[in-house]
């Protein structure tokens, strides 16, 4: 484990203009509309009916698979209706749409877990509605249940937070450190892990500071950080696992097979703070940012709160917005409308007016090649992309197509602007449905 | 309500934000690397050099623009490239060369070898280097016919041999020494006398990232050792690196991404090769020079090079994760 090795990465303006910037809560808004889609995996089916109260805390959708989270009302209210809403990922979602009475009750449901046992813990991780906060919105509680977990010694806190202008994991660990430590804490006791990493970004000092400042404090023994170049995309789970530990993890492997257990921070704090008070996700951290916004902050949302009113929140807009990202502007998703709902991996908000949201023009491939050199895997998008143009599935699958994890940092590089991370994904797209 | 939201947002695939350095920038860089020895080609050989660059310059992106115009292509002249590829014909023909050839040589460069392959990225040779053999064996004594420098003594006489034709004669003694070939003193194409100016632009190439240091490297090393063991002697070992084409071929041309192969293991061998086949040209070859002979050869082997760097690449696993 000690000596760590550095993949390839590139280097992608910071803009942490929020770092400094002490989380603020926002008042309830006039509606909220909450997705059942807000996991990898099944959606919930609701599990209340139009013209019902509910309570803050309140589950309302839930559903049988393993994999899964249950979604809780975020605030107190009326459910004004239950819509089909044509959703981020293609078909259909689920949306109660609630109005709020903004009494704020909270739901007799919320109750302190009493956790005795593995099998406990699980089912208290399931309970507080976690999914990973960094944006992939996996289930935690089936990332803590792995099927080989007396193999798995290490827990690796993923705090890079690599992508520009996030700064929520940032304050996670500025004002909740203690917190993210209490559930590492929790985790390495239930789960019988040997040590804890926290890789973190060297731009984020006050977080680092303040992390070894409790963790000497608590004279915390089985956790270290570890500092990070501050460079895209260390935060990768891949690259992380790597960076960390020193362990290979090619794609479709999952972290357990290599004996690693890995968390987002943000997702570990969070969820401390439901062991302690029983309050299961019913908001979330959001970096408001970008060009387009006059007051970048960041913000305690209410789960379901549209971006409009999150914005407005920011001081409205002071440019036309003509993009909005929801995460962030390296893997964020574009979304149509500031109508979208903000979901648990709304990790930011980013508004670009004109100038930032101007999709570049295409031109020729130069075979310059900076698309290889960027990629942390030392892949060469250039030539998946003729490939993907060529239909030729046998050369995608020698150049190691499913390799890619999609990072973005061949499209970021490319001087003649061409979509390589795109073509990457359908390129992978093309590979499934050969192999079927 | 309708109103209260924006719902006709840009749609685009991650991510959102791009690198400031585009096809122009690189392009321009290259070109501002080219600016040192620009300069030291107006102070070595006058006015004529300057006047022969602008003409090139303007000829190669009139004929880009007009090429763009009646193919109904995508105008490209703003990426720069065809100015820079006039820049390089220029820098590769004497500085007394006739106009009109230049302007000839291109239009070859552009419409034939570029153009009519496709455009930028898709010539399977270096457009300069071409063109440099096409006026070569077109207009063979322009070619061979090279002014003096400020420096020259004589009077009378208003050209003289290069350095490499000296050497080819047999006669060691009238060649300038490495001093005065290092800043550029002696007779040859317009930009590449100069060897302390094409070091200055090469190492800021290499500084800022636009060329990988591999085949200028692979080039000038092999002509170094070449040299080295075919005359024993360090002296004309580096006789060889500073004299000819070899600072300008290795740092400007032969890096050309479009026609230089993908992979670190491929390059090395093109540098290698460009370094050999130079050196075998001027050393048993009936011509004293072979920079441009060898850069178009090792484009032609680029592919095959390619295939043979791929299998490497591959075997290692192709991703280089946790190798
Ligand atoms: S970075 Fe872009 S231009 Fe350069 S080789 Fe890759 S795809 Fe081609
Ligand atoms: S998107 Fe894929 S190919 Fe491009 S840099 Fe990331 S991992 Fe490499």
């Amino acid at each position: 484990m000690s000596q760590r090795k550095h993949l390839p990465s590139i280097h992608v303006p910071h803009h942490k203009n929020t770092a400094a910037c002490e989380t603020v809560t926002m008042p309830i808004p006039d509606e909220v509309s909450i997705s059942m889609s807000q996991n990898i995996g099944a959606p919930c089916q609701p599990l209340v009916e139009k013209g019902d109260y509910v309570k803050v805390g309140q589950r309302i959708g839930d559903v049988q698979a393993f994999v899964s989270a249950p979604i809780f009302s975020s605030v107190s209210g009326t459910v004004k209706s239950i819509d089909k809403v044509r959703g981020s990922m293609g078909g259909f979602e689920t949306h109660i749409v609630i109005e709020p009475d903004k009494k704020q009750e909270v739901s007799e449901e919320v109750q302190i877990p009493v956790i005795n046992s593995f099998e406990d813990f699980v089912k208290a991780a399931r309970d507080s509605g976690m999914v990973g906060l960094g944006g992939a919105s996996f289930p935690t509680h089936v990332k803590l249940n792995p099927k080989n977990l007396d193999e798995c010694e290490y827990l690796v806190v993923n705090a890079a937070e690599c992508e520009p202008f996030i700064t929520t994991d940032n304050r996670e660990m500025v004002e909740n450190g203690q917190d993210v430590l209490d559930g590492m804490k929790m985790i390495m006791k239930w789960l019988n892990l040997k040590k804890g990493f926290i890789g973190v970004e060297t731009n984020k000092p006050d977080a680092i500071a303040n992390l070894k400042r409790l963790i000497e404090q608590n004279e915390i023994k089985d956790i270290e950080i570890v500092p990070l170049p501050s460079s895209y995309p260390k935060g990768a789970e891949r690259v992380l696992v790597y960076e960390v530990t020193g362990k290979t993890m090619n794609a479709g492997v999952l972290p357990a097979q290599l004996g690693v257990i890995l968390d987002n921070v943000s997702t570990i704090g969070v969820m401390a703070e439901y062991f302690k008070t029983g309050m299961p996700v019913v908001r979330r951290r959001v970096t408001v940012d970008g060009d387009a916004v006059t007051e970048p902050k960041n913000v305690y949302v209410p789960i379901g709160t549209r971006i409009a009113d999150v914005v407005e929140f920011c001081g409205g807009y002071k440019k036309e917005p003509r993009k909005i990202i929801m995460g962030g502007p390296m893997m964020g998703r574009a979304t149509k409308s500031d109508e979208s709902p903000t979901m648990k991996n709304t990790s930011a908000i980013l508004c670009f007016s004109q100038e930032m949201a101007g999709v570049k023009e295409e031109t020729a491939c130069l075979n310059c090649q900076r698309c290889h050199t960027a990629c942390p895997f030392g892949l060469m998008p250039s030539i998946f992309a003729d490939a993907y143009e060529a239909k030729d599935v046998d050369k995608l699958n020698r150049f190691n197509v499913m390799q890619c994890m999609e990072c973005g940092s061949c499209s970021y590089t490319c001087p003649a602007r061409r979509p390589l991370a795109l073509t990457n994904k359908l390129a992978k797209m093309m590979v499934k449905e050969a192999s079927k | 309500m309708d109103n209260k939201f924006h719902t006709n947002l840009i749609v685009s695939s991650s991510p959102h934000i791009v690198t400031e350095s585009d096809t122009t920038r690189l392009m321009g860089s290259v070109l501002l690397a080219l600016a040192p020895a620009w300069i030291a080609s107006i102070y070595i050989f006058g006015f004529r050099a300057l006047l022969l660059s602008v003409v090139c310059v303007a000829a190669s992106v009139l004929f880009e623009y007009l090429f763009n115009v009646i193919t109904h292509k995508k105008q490209t002249v703003g990426d720069l490239s065809a100015a820079l590829t006039g820049l390089l014909i220029a820098f590769n023909v004497p500085s007394s060369f006739p106009l009109w050839q230049a302007i000839i040589g291109c239009l070859f460069a552009i419409v034939v070898v570029k153009g009519l392959f496709g455009g930028i990225g898709k010539n399977f040779s270096n457009p300069a280097i071409t063109a440099r053999i096409f006026l070569f064996i077109s207009f063979s004594a322009n070619m061979s016919t090279w002014p003096l420098t400020r420096l020259a003594e004589s009077t009378d006489a208003v050209t003289g041999p290069t350095p490499l034709a000296l050497y080819a004669e047999g006669s060691q003694d009238q060649i300038p020494d490495l001093l005065h070939l290092f800043l550029g003193f002696h007779g040859g194409s317009t930009g590449e006398v100069c060897a302390l100016a094409l070091l200055i632009g090469g190492i800021y190439l290499i500084a800022r990232k636009v060329i990988s240091p591999i085949i200028p490297c692979a080039f000038i090393g092999t002509v170094f050792v070449f040299g080295l063991i075919a005359t024993g002697s360090p002296y004309w070992a580096l006789f060889h690196v500073l004299s000819g084409g070899v600072m300008l071929g290795a740092f400007f041309m032969a890096t050309d991404y479009v026609t230089s192969p993908k992979l670190p293991l491929g390059q090395l061998l093109f540098g290698i090769g460009c370094g050999i086949i130079t050196m075998s040209i001027r050393l048993f070859g009936s011509y004293p020079e072979g920079v441009s002979f060898s850069i178009l050869l090792m484009n032609i082997c680029t592919p095959l090079l390619n295939n043979l760097s791929y299998k490497f690449y591959l075997k290692e696993g192709g991703a280089k994760n946790g190798k």
